[in-house]
């Protein structure tokens, strides 16, 4: 007799107040597998994992299937059977580990429960090795502290530690390292593999995050509008996939090393079918380039070839869109004045330095792209450079080689129209009491001087540069979608021509598919328009598609500037080979210790407290020098051939 | 970690809130001393000799710079005097002092009633979210938190002391009457109070309760496999009544004033009675030493709050104001 | 429209309706009541309630019937001027300090906590017994009071709008103070201001009956209902509830009424 599958989902089918959110999903992870379930927003895919758990929400419903769980009928077991289910054979992690801990309860209390909760006697004694098994420093201190006194990342190996102390048959993870720095991500995720392979667990991991997913995952199901259109092997699912979703989602990601010379990234035409649309065809037909009259009338059958199952009437290759066609970058013409520079640029907030001598120069028409984890001071830099916030003494910002007043209210018109920004939420930065006409109205009127009759023709064509439609002026925010509200951010901030756009993360909040098409409107604006761009990432594939050049932040410090592939291919910065090696497939590099303090005064180099490559006193005394005006500059001690790299960036 | 931390927050809440009875002081002295204009003509009537005001207001002490009757008042206040009433020609703190203790009875009646009848309501909502038992809590509550306790006073006489003779109407005992007889006697002018506070505070331990049970650690402690009691118990209650301490001491200014009328319909000699006394006889200063008293006791109430809520939220403990 | 879909619920029509009832007593009481208000007849004095006076007589004989909707009139013109007042007052106040941040917040602030130490009543008794009651008079005071509750709403709603990516935008857009105070941050904050202000004013006409009951509102011989159990509560005793009961009815569906529309907005619109 084989063994249990950990997780056997059968044609499972949920609804949120009457509305289906998930249609005939199966699926099984089998003991000790990773089983990665990826999809954009809405697919359902939370939903599967908390209906698995029989853990739905009050508005949830599961309408049909059957989920068993190391061979027990979960969705027939009683209350108390569930709740010993809970205790003994599965465990949660979720994002937001802040939210995920009682605040009030300290840490050790809470990782006893689930000790306790099974009966065992000896709960502090356990709940402290626990502790050190997640690689927490000093467990039985940690013990005695309460949740808000920790960072994110030890937030979440105690979540873990909670999750593993009962040795479940199944972990299910959703999303849990979404709002945890790159580095921290890969840490977490490395111990959910040890500890996983360690004890045998299966798991389910939840997430958007292809590429991760790929890393970490034995097989993959990929989710669409709340059907399963793929599923197998991860390298299978990854480099020859069977359905055009999957395709076209891979091919949206630009990953692999590409550039933005190369060509425009492929975008899925068309938006999620609202939830709930009955479907008795394909899913995914509407938005498909292969879809022919048959997928429009009858659900494809889910086809295997081995292992590997697609629920599409037809067989790969499928062809590219036709309009996907590579579009070449014209190169950047040099100038002799860099449009923006800036010099010996500091902020302090008391003892907190969140800037710290940084001078950089921008030219026209470039992408500069600006990485860094929390705490970085990147958008520290960016509202500085925007005037929103005042530089201490002795910075400066210059716009075309002019000084420019410290803030707002010290600059011109014509000065604060050149810089410009576009944030990372466009739910926030879009006043949803406006309509879209007034929205891009206003800036038309105030910064570029347009009235009357030339007012509507300028507006008409900002709109359609962004391709947004008439239908869509007369419109509130709520209204529009995640990307169609960008859409009009990036607009409203190019309404004045601006020289200097500074993008805050503008993708960060967006599906893959939608990211595509807005990261593609950037880059034909910028040719467009000849604007420069300081491009805000945590993404370094997104920032390496784009980026001419990449500056890399940390502590309120510049550590590394150069072109960018000299910059993630080495020789670099051991910190920038840190955050390379976070979304890669190669090993790791682990930072040492913790994250210093905001007020923490530092001598010398201002990673050493991380730096896994010090080399030794002359870290912690003498700073090393930097020319912020050199080619690729580096702020290390140690010599720029011995900072190459040993594995190249590469998916 | 108890020590420096609670100290030094204790510290500076009680600075901030002395600034705040200092400038109330003024701001009560002001709108005692200084509004009525002339104070022996507002006494005397507008008809009255112009000598005889002008001896009244020497004789009062009310012809002096306004700052230096300020600073006699607070110096008074520091040693315990609070003035001498014009109406009964003797000092003003015992008047003070045997009508605050009266109040003090009749509030702590309202308090024991409400405080549990309301959070317990509150929390009833909340689990029973949605149905008609939380529609008839919320909407009910708040109705009845903005009638005129004078309204509610009259109509529950009507019902309960004069219809169905349950309780009894008037509020004061004969002398020697023993505690629980007194504590019966102050039912009925409890309960108009009672309903203006009841409202909000169950809105807000409900809105507590609400929130707790549907936060991420509540699930995770499901998830745990614990029963539900223990999750109730451990994890969901002290977040979700956490805000409503600061809710009911907010209220403590409804409770205040609600005395200034509930006493007055009842007959019992209280500080919201004796203001009101001093009022309609222009007797100032006892108005004012016990408006201040109110204020105090506000002031008082609120800093209570915040200690009862630093020593039970470690949030609140560690983070410095 | 969905939110006014949402507002048509048992509780707010209710509400409504009475409210609705009281305004229509106030605008044309006088078509309304069957009697002269103020005419005395004290042959008929503390007559129950009966065919020829369906709310009986007062001390004075006075048809207490008439005197309820004649009520009416004083405190829906004294507490609905006093609320709009604050409203003004309140709205300029808490944007302008929201928004400004900085020192002029911090003293505002502090003179905001000062006067809400004290309780309403006691302030208004505090200004009243100074300049004298009356009708005016104790709408400035219930709008010099209320000012600061409102301008703590508005306050911590434009602060929380301020957080918000539009409003740097908007500076970016070399926009002034003014432009951002009242064309981008008041729109968005329209719906709690509602809410906010209906709730006032169900406080305001508390507010009201209780100085007229206290002596110090509206003054003699006005029918308003706090009057006029102010003049009769001591005949509860004797017997003679009518006097004071259907008065009090009267403030309480009026109260309730205003709550429940308050209630009702805040659920569409909250």
């Amino acid at each position: 007799m084989d063994t249990q599958d950990a997780l056997r989902i059968s044609d499972l089918s949920v609804s949120y107040n009457a509305t289906p959110i998930l249609r005939q999903v199966s699926l099984a992870v089998a003991q000790g597998e990773c089983f990665g379930l990826v999809g954009e927003s809405g697919c359902g895919k939370s939903t599967a994992a908390f209906a698995a758990m029989r853990a739905l929400p009050r508005a949830g419903r599961i309408t049909g299937g059957s989920v068993s769980m190391d061979g027990v009928d979960v969705l027939g077991l009683s209350q108390q059977a569930l709740r010993g289910l809970w205790a003994r054979r599965v465990s949660m992690v979720y994002q937001d580990p802040s939210r995920a801990l009682n605040p009030t309860i300290t840490v050790g209390a809470q990782l006893m429960e689930a000790f306790s909760v099974l009966g065992m006697r000896d709960a502090r004694t356990r709940a402290e090795l626990m502790l050190a098994k997640v690689q927490i420093p000093s467990p039985s201190r940690v013990m005695g502290v309460y949740p808000h006194q920790l960072s994110g990342g030890t937030q979440q190996r105690v979540v873990i530690a909670m999750a593993l102390a009962k040795n479940p048959v199944l972990l299910v993870l959703d999303e849990p390292t979404t709002g945890l720095d790159a580095t921290v991500e890969a840490e977490i995720l490395d111990l959910v593999e040890a500890l996983r392979r360690e004890q045998g667990t299966a798991v389910l991991l939840i997430s958007h995050n292809l590429p991760m997913v790929a890393r970490m995952c034995d097989r993959i199901g990929v989710l669409y509008a709340g059907r399963l259109v793929e599923q197998g092997p991860a390298a299978q699912v990854l480099h020859s996939p069977r359905h055009p979703y999957t395709a076209r989602l891979l091919s949206c990601l630009p990953g692999g090393g590409r550039r933005k010379a190369q060509g425009a990234l492929q975008t899925i035409a068309g938006q999620l079918p609202p939830s709930g649309a009955p479907m008795k065809a394909c899913v995914f037909a509407p938005r498909c380039d292969r879809a022919e009259s048959l997928c429009h009338n009858e659900a494809p059958p889910a086809r295997l070839a081995g292992k590997h199952m697609a629920a599409c009437h037809f067989d790969p290759p499928f062809p590219a869109s036709p309009d996907a066609l590579p579009e070449a970058a014209s190169s950047v013409a040099p100038t002799r004045v860099p449009v923006l520079e800036a010099v010996h640029l500091s902020k302090t907030y008391g003892a907190v330095t969140a800037v710290n001598e940084v001078s950089l120069r921008l030219a026209a028409g470039e992408t500069l792209g600006l990485v860094g984890e929390s705490g970085s001071g990147k958008t520290t830099l960016a509202r500085l450079l925007l005037g929103l916030a005042a530089p201490d003494e002795g910075g400066a910002i210059l716009l075309d080689g002019k000084a420019v007043g410290p803030t707002l209210k010290a600059r011109s018109r014509a000065e604060r129209k050149a810089i410009q920004i576009i944030f990372q939420n466009p739910d926030s930065a879009l006043n949803r009491a406006h309509k879209i006409s007034h929205i891009l109205g206003r800036p038309l009127r105030r910064l570029a001087g347009f009235s009357g009759k030339a007012l509507q023709g300028a507006l008409a064509e900002l709109a359609r540069g962004v391709r947004l439609g008439d239908t869509h002026l007369a419109m509130r925010p709520r209204a529009l979608s995640g990307g169609l509200k960008q859409r009009v951010a990036i607009a409203r901030a190019f309404a004045g021509r601006p020289r200097v756009v500074i993008c805050d993360e503008p993708t960060s909040a967006l599906d893959v598919s939608v990211q595509a098409a807005i990261l593609n409107l950037l880059v034909g604006l910028q040719r467009r328009e000849q604007v420069a761009y300081i491009f805000i990432s945590h993404d370094l594939a997104v920032v390496r598609y784009l980026a001419d050049r990449i500056a890399v932040m940390y502590l309120g410090n510049l550590l590394e500037i150069g072109p960018a592939e000299d910059v993630l291919n080495g020789p670099h910065h051991p910190y920038t080979a840190a955050l390379v090696s976070a979304s890669s497939a190669a090993t790791r590099i682990r930072l040492k210790g913790e994250i210093p303090g905001p007020g923490e005064r530092i001598a010398g180099c201002i990673f050493q407290k991380n730096c896994p490559r010090k080399i030794g006193s002359v870290c912690e005394t003498v700073p090393p020098p930097f020319d912020p005006y050199a080619l690729h500059p580096i702020r290390c001690h140690i010599p720029r051939e011995e900072l190459r790299s040993d594995t190249n960036d590469r998916h | 970690m108890i020590g420096r931390g609670i100290l030094a927050a204790v510290f500076r809440r009680g600075a901030l809130s002395l600034l705040t009875l200092v400038l109330l002081s003024m701001v009560i002295f002001a709108g005692g001393q200084l509004l009525p204009g002339d104070v022996g003509r507002s006494i005397l009537g507008p008809l009255a000799d112009a000598r005889a005001v002008a001896a009244l207001n020497h004789q009062l002490g009310t012809d002096a710079p306004p700052v230096l009757m300020y600073l006699r008042w607070v110096g008074g206040l520091l040693h315990g005097y609070m003035g001498m009433s014009y109406a009964y020609r003797s000092p003003v703190a015992p008047f003070i002092g045997h009508a605050l203790t009266k109040s003090l009875a009749l509030a702590a009646v309202t308090l024991v009633i409400v405080i549990p009848l309301s959070i317990g309501a509150g929390i009833m909502a909340a689990l029973y979210r949605g149905r008609w038992q939380d529609r008839a809590v919320t909407l009910g509550g708040l109705s009845l938190t903005v009638v005129p306790e004078f309204v509610s006073g009259i109509l529950l006489i009507l019902v309960f002391g004069v219809w169905l003779r349950l309780l009894p109407i008037s509020a004061n005992t004969r002398p020697g009457t023993g505690l629980p007889e007194q504590l019966r006697h102050l039912i009925l002018p409890s309960l108009p109070l009672v309903l203006i506070l009841f409202g909000y505070i169950a809105r807000i331990a409900r809105a507590g309760m609400v929130e707790a049970l549907d936060a991420d650690y509540t699930r995770t402690a499901t998830l745990k496999g614990l029963r539900r009691r223990a999750v109730l118990f451990r994890h969901v209650l002290r977040n979700a009544l956490l805000p409503t301490i600061t809710v009911i001491a907010a209220q403590t200014s409804y409770l205040l004033g609600g005395l200034v009328v509930v006493e007055t319909l009842f007959r019992y000699q209280g500080i919201g009675s004796l203001i009101l006394t001093a009022a309609r006889g222009k007797d100032y200063p006892m108005m004012e030493a016990g408006i201040l008293t109110v204020g105090a006791a506000y002031i008082l109430s609120a800093i209570a709050a915040d200690m009862v809520i630093a020593a039970l939220d470690p949030r609140a403990k560690a983070a410095q104001r | 429209m969905k939110p006014l879909e949402r507002l048509a619920r048992p509780g707010f029509l209710l509400g409504f309706s009475i409210v609705l009832f009281w305004v229509i007593c106030a605008l044309f009481g006088g078509f309304l009541e069957p009697q002269n208000p103020y005419a005395d007849d004290l042959m008929n004095a503390l007559a129950p309630p009966s065919a020829a006076h369906w709310f009986g007589t007062d001390q004075i004989g006075r048809d207490i019937f008439s005197r309820i909707i004649a009520g009416a009139a004083p405190i829906l013109s004294v507490a609905p001027a006093a609320t709009f007042l604050a409203t003004l007052c309140g709205t300029a106040l808490g944007l302008v300090t929201g928004y400004a941040g900085g020192w002029i917040d911090a003293l505002l602030s502090r003179l905001i906590e000062v006067i809400l130490a004290l309780p309403l009543i006691v302030v208004a008794l505090l200004v009243l017994v100074a300049l004298g009651p009356s009708s005016l008079n104790v709408t400035l005071v219930i709008a010099l009071v209320f000012t600061p509750i409102i301008a703590r709403t508005v306050r911590s709603a434009t602060i929380t709008e301020c957080k918000l990516d539009y409003v740097p935008a908007a500076q970016l857009r070399d926009e002034g103070a003014l432009h951002i105070m009242f064309v981008e941050i008041l729109p968005n904050i329209l719906p709690p201001i509602m809410v906010e202000v209906t709730v006032r004013l169900g406080y305001a006409i508390f507010t009201v009956a209780s100085l007229s009951f206290l002596g110090f509102g509206i003054q003699p011989p006005s029918p308003d209902w706090g009057l006029t159990i102010a003049e009769n509560y001591g005949l509860i005793v004797g017997g003679y509830g009518w006097t004071v009961g259907f008065a009090a009815l009267a403030t309480a569906s009026l109260v309730v009424g205003v709550n429940l529309v308050a209630e009702g907005l805040a659920e569409a619109f909250g």
